[in-house]
């Protein structure tokens, strides 16, 4: 096979499961006669605003009212704070085409790097900062060693990315094992706990929940936003055709470094959550069982719209939490392995491929009918 | 690239290793050439299974990520056969078999369907080496499973110069590697399916269009790389005994393989599986703390001056 | 066993002891959450774990303090998190009084930590043994009546001395479990005149000994293996094949039982090595040999069990019926946060099938540890003979408390 084609058919591979977000035409058609642009674009948007929207957003903002503590914090701010990280992977692998497992290394650097910075239980080690100063510096090395992951990935191609961010996520691991002056090896930090500001303490469920929803939130919207810009709108050509966006004289390397940073950002965010709702981080928090339980979370949910990583979470963390008062405990990975199978084979897009589904041929028998 | 560059960059990277070398036999040389020995040997491992990966990597751009659950399954059926038979040629045959049979079912049942789809087609690996794994612990438990070497090649070969003494089952290991590489030579070179397979590498529609049955040149490759992995679990069910999670560090070893000896070539796949032993041996004879991590800088430092490995062309 | 099928397991056994029992129990029953390793590498482990912690309420016929006892089981896979998750699942959602478990180091510092977010509840451990869990930070609410890893050689260092091993080297994983065992090892032999020049500390995860075995250096007298499981199994084979011959010291899980039957055709080199442990298969008290024979009676070989009661089994046996034995004495009240019950665990002396136990003021045991042999029987078979029994160990190993440092890399060190 020749290059061409043989990129091409790689292309349509990374396309065919990516099953490429298809951007609605811009100013979405939406046209008032004598509205100013600012009005114009808020009512594209209204009309953008469906009843599910209210509906679900209305159901996350009260969850905690009538949810218990237990359910609030360990179901749903564990998802959220999951979700986020996965978001961070399938934006990179639906809108980039580039699937990295290190989406959760990256997420482990800003969790270590908070508990370096920031206070832990080992004072030796930590310097014991304020919460926001270790978050930021946690946040900005995160996002340095997500662009260096990725600037070493996209040297490659489609196929490789797995296997090269597999081994710089293991690297990674064998690295906070094995050190103990920085990482403190195979203990690692325990005690890493959120922090209280102006008297709210967000250890506790209701807090960390909202605190854990607000960041999901904006992670989501910040993703629609980026797939609509002129950046996510190249990245999505790029996937499509490499050779062609360059092309046309788009620097294809830079927008992909550029896309694995803007994935770090979101998986360091995610990370800070989920450490801080763990209260620890460990060798294992970064471990190979974590590397392909984030892939298997995105698949899960799918990777075609940004609400498939927190729905692919929230079915992981049910599972994990409720499988042994329904099946064998010890069988766990069996049951998950196999959804995961099944999914891919009969439901490329996740579980949102499947509503998908269900939604057209809702549709297609009411028109029947009519 | 031109003389002088690769002059300069075998200095930079030949003269510090050279040093190395000299300073090694010069402290302790009876620890220098055994460590040699041992990443020799466990490179030869790391070939037999590696090869398989890179073979079906090669024809049909599957990234088998199941390549290491292939590798348990032929260690512990090969545990088993040799439990029964007491046969240690029969228990390499066997494991070689199930795991070509497994390989086969793997093709021909759900990788025919999506020719062409890589990504998902590493998806459905990954699943089924979750779902492998799963099952063969239920099966055969945590138990460590470790087969005895046949009685011939028990104990260590005595009386040799410099390293004294040294295990006869692991010179064996290099035996097997040299005769494995020379056979796949021989299979790639010297049959007409092997032929096949290389015209396939080259361009996939172009053997199509001759007429060949395209679908069974694949069939016959992805069995034999999976059997090879089953070899492989035989041989490493006596050095490296089998419990669950030697296969995701054989995957892994796999992959920083083919990822430094360049993905579908055998030759690179041999290169890749030597420095690889030999750096995992060494790293942990002189810098235990962090021979991991020493190998992955390798893989780092091949990526960054060979994004496409040693051996790796252009796809 | 699935969970469900457990709980309702627990049910009938507690019911058919209220019924025979003379006390006929009026309130609640009393939920106890047991926490073990199901999943990975551990999984035969933890499940031997729970089979203890089972048979330490079946001997009670389900009831303790006059109240019946309902389990609920949950699983992790060894990692701190998964562990958290599960404990805050039982203590949170399920409403259990007490929790037993973890099973592993990790995880037991982070259930510790967890464990002081919820005072009112009380945390006995499974059979995790890192020695910070109970020495650095304690918990008020975290009781451990098992001995851990350090404590469990203690003696053995005087045993290597005793046949003649005055230079040993240590090969041992590169982790807190190990360091704790190479800690309570050469804390002894090196004030004793012992030396260690060389430590081999191998990343976890590493199968391939052999340039280990080639750094071992001519002048030393003794290998101080620290290995459980694959990797001890592996050592020892590439050992042999290389053509070593020192003799051997053992961990605690280096030697057990599975190693010294496992089918190879040299495990004589095996004869004659030492170790320490706190189970001896051996051991001859009526209590232990008593528990073994219950042990076999519930979980036969056919059903699963093991020949003999592992490590695992004894120690969860251990502390759950510290659990249940602290009901007793408290007559099963646990009202005023728990606070009779705490203070009756924490005066107990428990009987246990290995000698008496008592906590130290950080609620750490202090117990008996076992120094063994290894022997040929008659028959040509491998056992551990009990060497000596050391009574009264404690987590500092008799140092002072300002002399004593946590094992790591390099602490203690005897070049």
């Amino acid at each position: 096979m020749s290059a061409a084609q043989w990129r091409h058919a790689m292309n349509a591979g990374a396309g065919r499961l990516a099953m490429g977000r298809r951007v609605p035409a811009p100013a979405a058609t939406v046209r008032v006669p004598g509205a100013t642009p600012a009005e114009r674009r808020y009512l594209s948007l209204l009309a953008h605003i469906k009843a599910r929207h209210v509906v679900v957003l209305l159901f996350v903002l009260t969850y905690p009212m009538f949810a218990t503590p237990f359910l609030t914090y360990q179901i749903g701010a564990q998802s959220l704070a999951l979700g986020l990280i996965v978001l961070s992977l399938t934006f990179l692998g639906g809108s980039g085409g580039m699937i990295s497992l290190a989406q959760m290394s990256v997420a482990g650097v800003a969790g270590y790097m908070l508990a370096i910075f920031g206070s832990s239980g080992e004072p030796a080690i930590s310097f014991g900062w304020p919460w926001w100063v270790a978050a930021t510096i946690a946040v900005v090395i995160a996002i340095a060693a997500g662009t260096a992951v990725g600037w070493l990935s996209v040297r490659t191609e489609g196929i490789y990315t797995i296997m090269i961010t597999l081994a710089v996520g293991v690297a990674f691991y064998h690295l906070c094992l094995q050190n103990y002056s920085i990482f403190n090896g195979f203990q690692g930090f325990q005690r890493v706990y959120a922090p209280t500001i102006l008297g709210i303490n967000f250890r506790d469920p209701m807090p960390f929940y909202y605190l854990a929803l607000g960041c999901a939130l904006g992670g989501y919207f910040l993703v629609k936003y980026v797939l609509r810009s002129p950046f996510g709108i190249a990245l999505e050509g790029i996937r499509n055709n490499a050779r062609r966006m360059n092309a046309l004289g788009f620097a294809v390397t830079a927008h992909r470094v550029a896309a694995y940073a803007f994935a770090a950002l979101l998986a360091a965010i995610g990370g800070l959550l989920f450490t801080w709702y763990n209260g620890l981080i460990t060798p294992n928090s970064v471990g190979t069982s974590w590397l392909i339980n984030v892939l298997i979370i995105a698949i899960l949910g799918g990777l075609r719209h940004p609400i498939g990583p927190f729905i692919g979470a929230i079915v992981f963390v049910l599972l994990q939490n409720f499988a042994i008062d329904l099946i064998d405990r010890e069988r766990f990975n069996l049951v998950i392995g196999g959804v995961f199978l099944a999914i891919v084979l009969f439901s490329p897009d996740g579980l949102i491929g499947i509503w998908a589904t269900v939604k057209s041929k809702l549709i297609t028998q009411r028109g029947g009918k009519s | 690239m031109t003389r002088n560059a690769r002059w300069i960059w075998a200095a930079v990277l030949g003269l510090p290793l050279l040093a190395f070398a000299c300073w090694g036999i010069w402290d302790n040389e009876r620890l220098f050439f055994v460590t040699l020995l041992n990443g020799l040997t466990l490179a030869s491992l790391y070939f037999i299974v590696a090869s398989g990966f890179t073979l079906v990597f090669g024809l049909m751009r599957n990234v088998n990520l199941a390549h290491g659950s292939l590798y348990l399954l032929g260690g512990y059926v090969g545990y088993f056969v040799a439990e029964w038979s007491g046969y240690y040629v029969l228990a390499l045959a066997v494991g070689f078999l199930a795991a070509a049979l497994v390989g086969l079912v793997m093709q021909v049942a759900v990788f025919r369907f999506m020719q062409g789809e890589e990504l998902r087609q590493t998806m459905v690996t990954i699943g089924l080496s979750i779902v492998m794994a799963d099952l063969m612990l239920w099966i055969v438990s945590a138990q460590v499973h470790q087969m005895s070497a046949p009685d011939w090649l028990l104990g260590p070969i005595r009386d040799l110069p410099i390293i004294r003494a040294y295990s006869k089952f692991r010179i064996s290991l290099l035996v097997i590697g040299v005769i494995i590489g020379v056979l796949l030579w021989l299979f790639l070179n010297r049959t007409r399916v092997g032929m096949m397979i290389r015209a396939g590498v080259d361009d996939r529609a172009m053997l199509a269009a001759t007429g060949v049955n395209v679908n069974l040149v694949f069939a016959i490759t992805f069995a034999i790389g999976a059997g090879l992995a089953g070899f492989g679990g035989v041989i490493g069910a006596v050095e490296l005994s089998m419990v669950p999670g030697e296969d995701v560090r054989l995957l892994l070893a796999c992959l920083i393989v083919v990822i430094v000896g360049g993905m579908g070539s055998v030759v690179g796949a041999a290169i890749g599986a030597t420095i690889l032993g030999v750096a995992e041996t060494f790293g942990l004879a002189y810098t235990p703390t962090y021979s991991v991590v020493f190998t992955f800088v390798i893989l780092v430092l091949v990526l960054a001056f060979r994004p496409r490995g040693i051996l790796g062309r252009p796809a | 066993m699935n969970g469900r099928k457990a709980l309702v397991g627990a049910l009938s056994i507690a019911v058919a002891g209220a019924l025979s029992g003379a006390a006929f129990a009026q309130q609640p029953p009393i939920k106890i959450g047991l926490l073990a390793t199901l999943e990975g590498p551990f999984a035969a482990g933890g499940a031997d774990g729970m089979r203890g912690a089972e048979l330490a309420l079946k001997q009670k016929n389900g009831m303790a303090g006059g109240r019946q006892i309902v389990i609920i089981k949950a699983s992790s896979d060894a990692k701190p998190d998964v562990a958290v998750n599960a404990t805050r699942k039982l203590v949170e959602q399920d409403k259990v009084d007490i929790m037993v478990g973890p099973l592993s180091g990790g995880e037991g510092i982070a259930v510790k930590e967890y464990s002081k977010t919820q005072p009112t509840i009380t945390f006995i451990n499974g059979s995790s043994g890192a020695q910070a869990t109970t020495l650095v930070d304690p918990s008020p609410n975290f009781f451990r009546f098992n001995t851990e890893g350090a404590q469990w050689m203690v003696g053995l260092g005087k045993a290597t001395l005793a046949k003649g091993y005055k230079r040993a080297m240590v090969i041992a994983e590169d982790y807190a479990f190990p360091y704790s065992q190479v800690q309570g090892f050469m804390s002894e032999y090196c004030r004793l005149g012992g030396k260690v020049p060389v430590k081999a500390w191998v990343p976890l995860g590493g199968k391939d000994y052999s340039s280990v075995i080639a750094r071992i250096p001519k002048d030393v007298d003794a290998l101080v293996v620290v290995l459980g499981g694959a990797d001890a199994v592996n050592f020892l084979n590439q050992y042999e094949a290389a053509g070593g011959d020192k003799p051997l010291v053992g961990g605690s899980i280096t030697v057990s039982q599975d190693i010294l039957n496992y089918k190879g055709k040299r495990r004589d080199s095996l004869v004659g090595t030492i170790a320490g442990a706190p189970i001896a298969d051996a051991y001859d008290a009526p209590e232990f040999k008593a528990f073994v024979a219950d042990y076999q009676k519930n979980y036969p070989v056919s059903a699963g069990g093991y020949p003999s009661p592992s490590l695992f089994a004894l120690v969860y046996y251990i502390n759950m019926k510290a659990a249940l034995d602290g009901l007793d004495a408290v007559n099963g009240d646990l009202s005023g946060g728990q606070a009779k019950y705490r203070e009756a665990l924490a005066k107990m002396t428990l009987k246990t099938p290995v000698g008496d136990v008592k906590l130290d003021g950080n609620r750490q045991a202090i117990g008996t540890t076992f120094i063994t042999e290894v022997v040929k029987d008659a028959q040509g078979n491998l056992f551990n003979k009990v060497l000596s029994k050391v009574d009264g160990v404690d987590q500092l190993l008799g140092m002072k408390k300002e002399d004593f440092k946590i094992g790591s890399r390099d602490e203690p060190s005897c070049p």
